[in-house]
């Protein structure tokens, strides 16, 4: 009798290239995305020591998070150069890496090119049952198709560029799970908002989450992407989705994916990653989805996470002194007192995109509140930034372009932007920005930016109103009229 | 990587938890190309407030910064573990640190020591000094203790690996490296198993 295994060991078991007394094991990596932030030192390294890439073809580059999401080509096709020189620069260290050490790589102006948690699933590199990393923390994105996938240091980087494998402690396991039908006006990015004020963002740290319950296998690919994506926020550098009949169809077909008869043979290895009948979680975690509300956050971590028809906590109320102060910090931090109602709250900015909402489906939904509104006059600056080239093309040709202009946003090329601030797209000191993004840590978007995260949804709606907005009021109200 | 085995001297009396790398490195430091110099940008946001510990002359060059749980937190930015051995941190201590994190630390010889609260409070106070001015901490990975003048002594776990990796100062890829042929025979059963892992060829 074979011991039940979920689906996290089922896809560590069939990595293992050597399990070492200690547990520790050299586990093999199958695909490796690469970007210009934290690629640097280790392809460096690599030069320095000597040493090759061992896969190049399990290895994908794409910049992504450096690059101004304003126009990357001239009229005659000429490059306009990034005018930040550090920028450049590494946008041109990626750009000489990859031919160097035959890596491919989707150019600043590829129509492919875009976040390249975007990227992967949407080329069909990422797949069901593969271990995939990158340099990056929200790479548990991947985990929506049933890739075992995580973000690592630069270090690890060069690890896995020169041995296609990486050393690592198997994980413990935690289930995540949320039946029920979600309420309309509730998103999967809601959801993700209500696992991190659950269990806080420590609280899956050692873990490996798996979604389970009927939201989940209700939810889209996308919605499970952006699900996965914030896997990190709660701690877990992985979180995991069974890999389904949704999941075979929106990998069919793609660029990267299996073709004809290594398609079905993939989807008959596919089909039996699934958690055993009587396999046991180190943890589990429920939450009713029936609980799950629009969710806001009012502090400085994705824990810090309120009902948007709730208000802003009191730090006494916490149980932990430690807590009191950080939540106290906090509020001063984000210009808020105890007791305010975050319906109240103005905001001056609005950023719909990032890796956690800037898919199709994202943008479909945001754009279906904003038709035939505008936004809200004390609103500086509204943009949506399109996670690839190819989700701005599709979002082009269904016409959403032009609703978000008609009501006053602007409309960018695709990259990483003002979820992290490193391209010119911040949020200035002590303003207030309704974000899709995935971290409202102090001075992410910008130093003093003050983040509240949100669905793309509601971020709609905070534009049309001008402050925190529960976006409920605005469903089924086609004049825009807010009660 | 320099070799680590006892580590001592002052410890930057920190203590903040829930620290995320943003506020380790942010991000427009990222921009460099290079693993040195990030130590200017290392806590920027918290050395503009006055009073700050990174900035107090006491501390300036402390080998050891003694944190709050959940440590490092966040984006999985290496240059957070690159600014801290810039400041010439050589050991941190925390109830807890983020997974990303902590591995990052290791690689680039950054020994991470998880003491329950307690201990971590009793080791900021020394930080700060029972008689006013700070007390040294004393950290010995073989023996894997912490130990203070004042007779304290706290014992900690450590993966048995990494501490083999810090005592000699080993270089993690060479080791996986000379293990060629074990990589070699697990592409050959994949290729078998699971052919279809190579991506499909792109125009």
């Amino acid at each position: 009798m074979v011991k039940p295994r979920t689906l996290y060991e089922k896809i560590w078991d069939a990595h293992v290239v050597e399990r070492r007394p200690d547990g520790t094991c050299l586990i093999y990596i199958d695909r490796h995305l690469v970007h210009e932030v934290t690629s640097p030192q280790a392809f460096e390294g690599l030069r320095l020591a000597g040493r090759k890439v061992r896969r190049p073809d399990l290895t994908l580059a794409v910049p992504d998070h450096n690059l101004p999401t304003t126009p990357r080509r001239d009229a005659d096709g000429k490059r306009i150069s990034i005018a930040d020189p550090e920028s450049a620069q590494q946008l041109a260290a990626l750009e000489r890496n990859a031919p160097e050490f035959g890596v491919r790589l989707i150019g600043d102006a590829d129509l492919e090119q875009g976040i390249v948690h975007v990227v992967g699933p949407e080329q069909g590199f990422t797949l069901p049952g593969t271990t995939l990393v990158c340099g990056d923390s929200h790479t548990s994105s991947h985990g929506a198709l049933g890739a075992l996938a995580f973000g690592i240091g630069t270090s690890e980087v060069e690890h896995v560029l020169a041995t296609q494998t990486l050393l690592l402690k198997q994980s413990k396991t935690m289930a995540v799970v949320v039946d029920g039908v979600l309420a309309p006006g509730v998103t999967p990015k809601d959801v993700a908002l209500a696992i991190c004020g659950t269990i806080g963002t420590a609280g899956g740290t050692g873990y490996v989450m798996e979604y389970c319950g009927s939201v989940f296998r209700d939810m889209s690919i996308e919605g499970r992407l952006t699900v996965a994506n914030m896997s990190i926020e709660a701690g877990a550098r992985s979180g995991l989705f069974a890999p389904d009949e949704k999941t075979f169809a929106y990998i069919k077909g793609r660029p990267m994916a299996p073709k004809g008869a290594d398609f079905d043979a993939a989807v008959a290895w596919w089909k039996t990653l699934v958690t055993d009948e009587g396999a046991v979680f180190d943890k589990t975690v429920v939450i009713d989805a029936a609980d799950i509300v629009p969710n806001v956050t009012w502090g400085t971590s994705p824990e810090d996470v309120v009902a948007v028809t709730g208000v802003v906590p009191d730090p006494q109320s916490f149980a932990d002194p430690s807590k009191q102060a950080a939540a106290q910090k906090s509020l001063d931090y984000m210009g808020l007192t105890a007791g305010q109602k975050m319906a109240d709250v103005a905001i001056e900015h609005v950023f719909i995109g990032s890796c956690t909402n800037s898919r199709i489906e994202d943008l479909r939904a945001a754009a279906s509140l904003l038709k035939g509104r505008h936004i809200a006059a004390g609103i500086k600056h509204a943009m949506v930034v399109p996670g690839s080239g190819l989700v701005k093309q599709q979002a082009e040709s269904e016409g959403l372009d032009r609703i978000f202009l008609d009501a006053g946003f602007e409309w960018r090329e695709p990259g990483c932007s003002a979820c992290l601030g490193m391209n010119p797209d911040k949020v200035p000191a002590g303003e207030r920005c309704a974000s899709t993004s995935n971290r409202n840590f102090m001075g992410r978007q910008g130093p003093g930016s003050r983040t509240h995260l949100v669905s793309p949804e509601m971020a709609a709606a905070a534009a049309i109103t001008g402050r925190l907005t529960d976006v409920r009021e605005l469903l089924n109200n086609e004049e825009g009229v807010v009660a | 990587m320099d070799k680590l085995t006892t580590v001592d001297g002052r410890a930057y009396p920190f203590g903040m938890k829930n620290v995320d790398t943003d506020i380790v490195i942010p991000a427009h430091w990222l921009k460099t190309i290079s693993r040195n110099g990030l130590g200017k940008g290392a806590f920027e946001v918290l050395r503009k407030e006055p009073g700050n510990v990174f900035d107090d002359p006491d501390y300036a060059g402390s080998p050891i910064l003694i944190a709050g749980d959940n440590f490092g937190c966040g984006s999985s930015r290496e240059h957070a573990a690159w600014a801290l051995g810039d400041l010439g941190i050589k050991v941190v201590i925390a109830p807890s640190f983020s997974d990303i994190f902590s591995g990052n630390a290791f690689k680039n010889g950054i020994l991470t020591v998880v003491l329950p609260q307690d201990a971590v409070d009793r080791l900021l106070e020394v930080a700060q000094g029972i008689n006013g001015t700070p007390d040294p901490i004393h950290v010995d990975l073989e023996s894997q203790t912490v130990t203070t003048q004042f007779q304290d002594r706290f014992t900690f776990e450590i993966d048995p690996f990494r501490k083999h990796c810090l005592l000699g100062g080993l270089d993690e890829i060479g080791l996986t490296l000379d293990q060629g042929d074990v990589i070699d025979g697990y592409e050959a059963r994949q290729a078998q198993d699971r052919p279809w892992i190579v991506p499909a060829a792109v125009a």
